[in-house]
């Protein structure tokens, strides 16, 4: 069976400052029709750069990603190709404070996009937009807001209902919850797994953080300088870690004793 | 012009603590002499008492009365009525150019910024070269090649004007394409004109109008300055440039009057737009930081 997502050897390595970084080796991996598949590593590690170039962001200097049987080039030509790799993969950005446009309000934001990949005009798109807001738990209040007016988590649902807009088969979460209080992560994480469900969508969950991970995913990879070092279910890499490396940011995680 | 260097308006934390006990006073200072002035030179007929070009060779460099508030040029000419008519070629001739200027500028900047790579390596070059010609050479040059009056140098100004905007913009396009809602847009299929255009401008766009603001100040400065070489406006027209020009037969007699008023309005007007754009892009710079 044809995956949704499958990743194929990613290599990138930036030049900076004369050396050069490896910040992605032969990264491949599968995520199956709305399944969901967890990145962890430290800081450092190479999530984003792997995250970008699935999105589209940054062109890989090889490997291929290939989303539903069919290779998605890294520099879409015309509209209709552009729409297309949109629809395929949404991202969520990490910092909610800089992955909004600060000029635009949450239902304009949402609104725009919905105006760019739908036919729906007038009331039809306005439902359409407070049904995207109602699934993240925003209302009508917050439609007319500015994001400055909003809370960190706040924004971060703006975010996810703005990447839900497009209707994208898979949604890549860049340490999505990182820079929110525990108790907004886990409302976030919650809502996560409820849109998961609900629309069946592919989560690609990227965190430091390898509890965050297990409440989302099912499966997850473990990635070191640009290297995929160690992969498997979520509760077997919890309970059984293999590499010295995942046992590692096993201890970073604070447990009750 | 060479204060005006192209991050002029962006990150000048130096006066922040002095600024914040000032207050707001001196932004509502200067907007309320520009529009003092502004509105002098729409409603000149209503407010000049006399006509700016009647002679009365009987009344020659008087001083100030009732009658002429600021006295009589050296033909008698009534220097406050001179001054409000003279206020619209000073402020149409700068505007002008900078409207020229500001749209030739978010035109280029935004194509190097946003495009990148060897168009932008060509375009800034090609900036570089510009930024070498004070604009007021620039100006004599195109007085001498298409005569004497406005439109030439105007015309010239605009042309070596534009790399400050430009410069401004291209930087700003290019811290602002690794924003996140940037690349957001971009992810969600939105074509780069359009996230250039319709996303990014905007967001820039407040910046581009404190930088504009600054630039017509020194317009001002040069365009007068070319008229009190006589290369610029032509009589009957006169504009505060060419009145400081007229009265330097009265300063050598030691009757500095009819110089002085013309330049305190070019100075205070010049301060003016200078303080607001850099108040203006302070703050805007404060408050996106
Ligand atoms: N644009 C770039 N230019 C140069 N080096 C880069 C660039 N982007 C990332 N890197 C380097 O690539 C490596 C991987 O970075 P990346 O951002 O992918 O890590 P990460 O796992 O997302 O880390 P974090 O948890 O801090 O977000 C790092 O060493 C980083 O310094
Ligand atoms: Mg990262």
């Amino acid at each position: 069976m044809t995956a949704l997502l499958e990743v194929e050897d990613l290599c990138k390595t930036y030049r900076a400052h004369g050396h050069e970084v490896a910040a992605a080796s032969a990264v491949s991996f599968r995520l199956e029709e709305g399944g969901s598949l967890g990145i962890v590593g430290e800081s450092g590690s190479g999530k984003t750069t792997t995250a970008r170039m699935v999105v589209g962001l940054e062109r890989p200097d090889s490997g291929r990603i290939v989303f539903r049987g069919q290779e998605l080039s890294s520099r879409p030509r015309g509209r209709s190709e552009r729409l297309e790799r949109a629809r395929a993969i949404q991202i969520v950005f990490q910092d909610p404070y800089l992955s909004l446009d600060p000029r635009v309000a949450v239902g304009a934001a949402v609104e725009q996009v919905v105006k760019l990949h739908t036919k729906l005009a007038g009331a039809d798109r306005r439902r359409r937009v407070l049904d995207l807001l109602g699934q993240v738990g925003l209302g009508e209040r917050e439609a007319g807001t500015l994001p400055r007016r909003l809370s960190g988590g706040q924004r971060q649902r703006v975010a996810i209902a703005r990447a839900l807009a497009v209707g994208p088969a898979v949604l890549v979460l860049d340490e999505a919850v990182s820079a929110l209080d525990v108790s907004v992560q886990a409302q976030v994480l919650n809502l996560l797994t409820d849109i998961r469900e609900l629309t069946g969508v592919g989560l690609l969950f990227i965190s430091h953080d390898l509890a965050v991970v297990r409440y989302v995913c099912d499966e997850a990879l473990v990635m070191r300088s640009g290297e995929v070092v160690e992969r498997g279910s979520t509760a077997q890499l919890l309970s059984a870690p293999q590499h010295a490396y995942t046992r590692v940011l096993l201890d970073a995680i604070p447990r009750p004793a | 012009m060479t204060a005006l260097a192209p991050t002029a308006v962006v990150g000048r934390a130096r006066f922040a603590k002095v600024r914040a006990f000032g207050g707001d006073w001196i932004i509502w200072l200067s907007a309320g002499v520009l529009v003092l002035f502004a509105l002098a030179a729409v409603f000149a007929p209503l407010i000049a008492p006399y006509d700016p070009e009647a002679t009365d060779l009987r009344n020659v460099l008087a001083g100030p009365s009732g009658d002429h508030l600021l006295g009589t040029d050296q033909v008698g000419r009534d220097t406050f009525s001179r001054l409000v008519y003279g206020a619209r070629t000073s402020l149409v001739g700068p505007l002008a150019v900078v409207a020229a200027s500001t749209v030739l500028g978010v035109l280029v900047g935004l194509v190097a910024g946003w495009r990148g790579g060897r168009l932008d390596s060509v375009i800034s070059r090609v900036l570089d070269i510009m930024f070498a010609f004070p604009a007021l050479l620039l100006a004599i040059l195109a007085v001498t090649l298409f005569g004497k009056g406005l439109v030439a140098p105007i015309v010239a100004m605009s042309i070596a004007y534009t790399p400050f905007i430009a410069r401004q913009v291209r930087g700003l396009v290019i811290a602002s394409r690794s924003r996140p809602y940037v690349a957001a847009y971009t992810v969600q299929g939105f074509s780069p004109t359009d996230v250039a255009v319709r996303r990014v401008l905007p967001n820039i766009s407040p910046l581009i109008l404190a930088q504009a603001t600054v630039m017509f100040g020194y317009a001002l400065l040069d365009l007068a300055a070319m008229s009190f070489l006589g290369l610029g406006v032509q009589p009957p027209t006169s504009d505060w440039g060419s009145m400081i020009n007229d009265s330097r037969g009265a300063v050598l007699l030691g009757e500095p009057l009819t110089a002085v008023v013309p330049s305190v309005a070019v100075i205070v007007t010049v301060i003016a737009f200078n303080v607001l754009g850099e108040e203006l892009g302070d703050r805007i710079a404060r408050r996106d930081a």
